[in-house]
């Protein structure tokens, strides 16, 4: 019973910090670019004012305009309460495994693509048809790195993989770094990220998460951005347990789990800040160089599992 | 315990099926009366043939009966078993649904240029063919249902023969389906050389050599590919679905391509027995490369019901890549874990079989509505067609693959099965495995990139064209036959335990072995392999997005009146009216990925910039590699050689006389 309570409150948690993780990025970005930037809590000041203002929908839109930011927030959550995040003792990761994990984030690009269609003005078509072409390259990759990683664990659990690789020792597995790279590859396309997508930009002809959204306003606006920012938080969790595990509670004891919690939120914001720097430094590509950018991710990703199954299976 | 009249039953299902071909046929004047006729005794055979085929698979029982008919030494055997029953189920319960629809879909052919009678006739054919089928159990009658079959569906491809394409397209489906019937007559041929009689038991038990199975297993993963549209046999699908009236195409695609999957199976499993890897990766390997091509060129095409067709050559490319994992784990010893991936090949089938009626369905109702194939001149229509749209879009979902509907379950076992190669050591193997789930992985982001464009273009958005204006939404036949395949698409998505339990028994009849008893864990959470190892909790994941979901809506929903939605017009940039032409369409959608895949497809793309005030234009052209470089030079030189052989036609009688003469005269010699 403890374990479930334990579940709720670690996706809550991490539901409410999910905004400061955006900020916090945004802030260092602003600061290496000698920027005077908003304060890393401002996205909490965005939503409250967002879900105060009153929401307008086109008179085109249906009722798939409107139900798509209830389906894509609650996706996210629900995807949120699988995910080990301070701790792996977790009865609700044995709901859905890392397949499920990524059935889920292709559910939710699938209604905000279809939202992005439903009004029926250009931009939103054109946002869904960006949106689903890198996410068609980006998912095989997305995949091969998970598996090779369940392959590790033998298992597809996401709490098994976690506490496999917190507790075993560390071996430079060659599997490990081609999956680790693909996956990180992935992660900066599937959360709209530079060199793929811009996070702040409105120029018709770089944007595509926010071309999908761009006839959004007030608390439908407010439940999408949350969950962008939710979406960025989630990978980031993935990145740091899957990769460098250590810290992460194995039982939900006090110490362990005060452990747990300081170095995983650690970890988190340092892989932030390499993400502001990496943002900073490079340039966002043109669309059509993306499908490279994706297909080193997969190749990478492949070359992951095959190493493991020709050289580390004994 | 055996008190159910299974065979009884479903030997009743196959003569109503007849009946219902017959039957109408005396109220030839009365059209209406006919077509009412006709569907309630298909429907009937439809519920009893559900009935006989869901109860032999839940009792685990296998009856069989020789009939008395045809040639003296040569009976027909009739069998029904667990893997019978289980095809016997998905072709009576889509006949089922298919039935309700129909009266409402034939109203508009009612008067039409064709007689309605000949239409009802040959679709009880074709039902009473297919169910055939999966009861024979000798090749004989297998061979005669099997060619019942192919035949009636020619028919009702042909049946609007007024246009020369679909004529074409007609007579493309009825060459393939002989040239592949012949491959399936030659395999059991090398069966039937090795065993003294024409029934399956016997040609189970006939000891073959290496050579031989390969050589018969060959034959028929060509004749069964054929029929079941792997790539690259896959031409005639893409051509005759679209012709053919909508539930027609609903049963061709949903039901006919898993008679052809039955056929295979168990051709493979029960009546070689002995079956080789390498058989399982040629396997994997068809089906891998029909999975990825097939919705690649379905991603292309901007008719719909052409769309759905090349995404039924995705969907049997992703059932061969089971059959192909379980095949080489079969044949290495692995029988749990090749029992999950034949589990995962035949749920997949019933999926498919459910999403594929359900889409063509629905698209035969939106092309009633609109009378429009392109989807480019479609848009909007949700808002005049509520429940079709409702039950399109689930059916989208589950065959994009999407938690927590039907798709998702085989696909997630698929994966299961493919995540325990590491078992096999062997390093061809363990390299092809990975590969061949990249492109099952592929394969499915695609599907959903296409069936957001599918979606996104025929029922959101503003309408194209004036007629879509005109829509309304479908009669209540056809909505109910949509709303229940919509509702079995959830319930299979949401408790996959039971299926997979009741499909386990098809297993351990084939195999030998099921899946691990003890790696179950109760019926709400599917651990096909161990709890620790994976799990999926289909249910628990709809409640737990439906509690978010009601708690986000109750934190944000507004109590204050002066909070509510306002509506107004969509912003267009100051360019004056939105217009309907400003939109994407389906062509520009796909564009990004045409780009990327180009080498994929033929394409001719011509742009003539605006001049002298003509307008610009742009055409689009993209086919099919397969056809323009294998089908066609194959044509042109079969009508080359008929052309040369034409010689020796001399138009005398007595030239002739001399051919059957010399003819006989050189069997003689042959024979004695």
């Amino acid at each position: 019973m403890t374990s479930w309570i334990f579940a709720i409150v670690q996706t809550l948690c991490v539901v409410l910090l999910a905004p400061f993780m955006a900020g916090w990025v945004k802030w260092l970005k602003c600061k290496l670019q000698n920027r005077q930037g908003p304060a890393p809590w401002q996205p909490y000041r965005d939503l409250l004012r967002l879900s105060k203002k009153q929401a307008v929908v086109a008179e085109t839109a249906s009722p798939v305009f409107r139900a798509a930011p209830y389906i894509v927030f609650s996706v996210t959550v629900v995807a949120a309460s699988i995910i080990p995040v301070f701790s792996v003792e977790m009865p609700t990761a044995a709901l859905a495994d890392v397949i499920v994990l990524v059935g889920f984030f292709a559910l939710i690009r699938f209604f905000l693509s279809l939202a992005g269609m439903d009004v029926g003005t250009a931009f939103g078509g054109m946002g869904s048809s960006r949106e689903v072409t890198i996410s068609a390259l980006a998912e095989p990759a997305l995949l091969m790195a998970f598996f090779t990683l369940a392959m590790n664990a033998s298992s597809t659990n996401l709490s098994t993989v976690v506490s496999h690789f917190g507790q075993s020792q560390f071996i430079l597995h060659p599997s490990l770094i081609f999956s680790s790279m693909g996956f990180i590859l992935v992660a900066l396309a599937e959360t709209g990220r530079i060199p793929i997508d811009n996070p702040a930009t409105h120029l018709e002809l770089t944007m595509i998460h926010e071309a999908m959204i761009l006839e959004y306003s007030g608390r439908h606006l407010a439940l999408l951005e949350w969950a962008a920012m939710l979406k960025l938080t989630l990978y980031s969790v993935l990145i740091v347990n899957f990769i460098i595990p250590w810290g992460v509670a194995m039982t939900i004891a006090p110490q362990a789990l005060a452990i747990g919690v300081l170095s995983v939120t650690g970890k988190l914001l340092i892989l932030g800040a390499f993400l502001a720097i990496a943002e900073t430094v490079q340039a966002k590509m043109r669309l059509f160089r993306a499908p490279h950018f994706l297909g080193l991710a997969f190749i990478l990703s492949l070359l992951g599992m095959i190493s493991h199954i020709v050289l580390e299976v004994r | 315990m055996d008190t159910y009249p299974v065979l009884t039953v479903a030997q009743l299902a196959i003569f109503l099926s007849f009946l219902s071909a017959v039957l109408p046929l005396l109220f030839l004047r009365q059209p209406y009366l006919l077509v009412r006729t006709a569907f309630l005794l298909l429907g009937s055979a439809g519920l009893a043939a559900a009935w006989a085929g869901g109860v032999t698979l839940l009792t685990n029982h296998a009856e069989q009966v020789v009939l008395p008919i045809g040639l003296p030494w040569l009976h027909v055997f009739l069998r029904i078993d667990p893997l019978a029953g289980f095809f016997f189920f998905i072709v009576g319960f889509v006949t089922f649904t298919t039935a309700c629809y129909g009266p409402a879909y034939l109203r508009e052919h009612i008067g039409g240029p064709h007689p309605v009678g000949t239409l009802t006739f040959f679709t009880g054919l074709f039902v009473g063919g297919m169910l055939l089928v999966l009861l024979a159990a000798d090749a004989f009658s297998f061979m005669i249902a099997w060619e019942l079959m192919s035949v009636a569906s020619y028919f009702l491809v042909a049946y609007q023969h007024h246009k020369a394409e679909n004529r074409s397209a007609a007579f493309i489906y009825l060459l393939m389906a002989v040239v592949g019937g012949a491959f399936i007559l030659l395999a059991y041929g090398v069966l039937a050389g090795f065993s003294d009689s024409f029934s399956f038991t016997a040609m189970a038990a006939a000891p073959l050599s290496p050579t031989w199975a390969t050589i018969a297993f060959v034959l028929a993963f060509i004749g069964f590919g054929m029929k079941a549209g792997i790539v690259p046999l896959h031409v005639w699908l893409p051509q005759a679905h679209p012709v053919a009236p909508s539930h027609i195409s609903a049963l061709m695609s949903g039901v006919m391509l898993k008679v052809a999957i039955y056929g295979f199976v168990r051709f493979v499993y029960s009546l070689i027995g002995v079956i080789h890897w390498q058989w399982g990766v040629a396997v994997l390997l068809v089906g891998a490369a029909s999975a990825v091509l097939g919705v690649l060129y379905a991603l292309m095409q901007h008719d719909l019901k052409r769309l759905l067709a090349y995404h039924s050559v995705e969907n049997i490319g992703i059932i061969y890549i089971g059959l192909g994992l379980s095949m080489i784990f079969h044949a290495t010893g692995h029988m749990e874990i090749a029992a999950l991936a034949l589990i995962a090949a035949l749920y997949h089938c019933l999926n498919h079989a459910l999403f594929k009626s359900l889409l063509f369905l629905g698209a035969g109702a939106v092309l009633q509505q609109t009378r429009q194939h392109d989807m480019e001149k479609m848009g909007g229509l949700i808002r005049r067609m509520p429940v079709t749209a409702t039950c399109f879009l689930v059916g989208c979902i589950s065959i994009s693959a999407l938690p927590p509907f039907n798709g998702f379950v085989s696909e997630w076992l698929t994966y299961q099965a493919a995540l325990q190669g590491p078992v096999l050591r062997s390093g061809i193997l363990g390299a092809i495995i990975p590969v061949a789930s990249a492109m099952l992985a592929l394969t499915g982001a695609l599907a959903t990139a296409c069936f957001v464009k599918v979606y996104g273009v025929i029922f959101l958005g503003l309408p194209r064209s004036p007629q879509i204006t005109e829509a309304r939404e479908a009669s209540l036949g056809m909505r109910s036959a949509q709303v229940i395949l919509a509702l079995c698409c959830l319930l299979f998505g949401i408790f996959p335990t039971w299926a997979v339990s009741a499909i386990n028994v098809i297993a351990e009849n084939l195999l030998g072995t099921g899946l691990l008893k003890d790696a179950s864990d109760g019926w709400l959470w599917l651990t096909p392999i161990g709890k620790q190892t994976a799990s999926y909790g289909a249910l628990p994941i709809l409640l737990g997005l439906l509690a978010s979901w009601l708690l986000v809506y109750f934190f944000l929903h507004p109590l204050k009146r002066d909070n509510q939605i306002r509506i107004a017009p969509a912003w267009e940039c100051g360019f004056g009216p939105l217009t309907p032409r400003m939109q994407y369409t389906a062509s520009a959608f796909a564009m990004p990925l045409r780009r990327v895949f180009s080498y994929l497809w033929y394409i001719r793309e011509k742009f003539e910039p605006p001049q002298h005030g003509k307008p610009a234009r742009y055409s689009l052209q993209v086919s099919d590699w397969l056809w323009l470089f294998l089908y066609l030079p194959i044509g042109k030189l079969i009508l080359h050689l008929a052309k040369r052989a034409s010689l020796i036609q001399g138009g005398n009688l007595r030239v002739y006389l001399a051919y059957s003469f010399f003819t006989l005269l050189f069997l003689l010699w042959v024979i004695v």
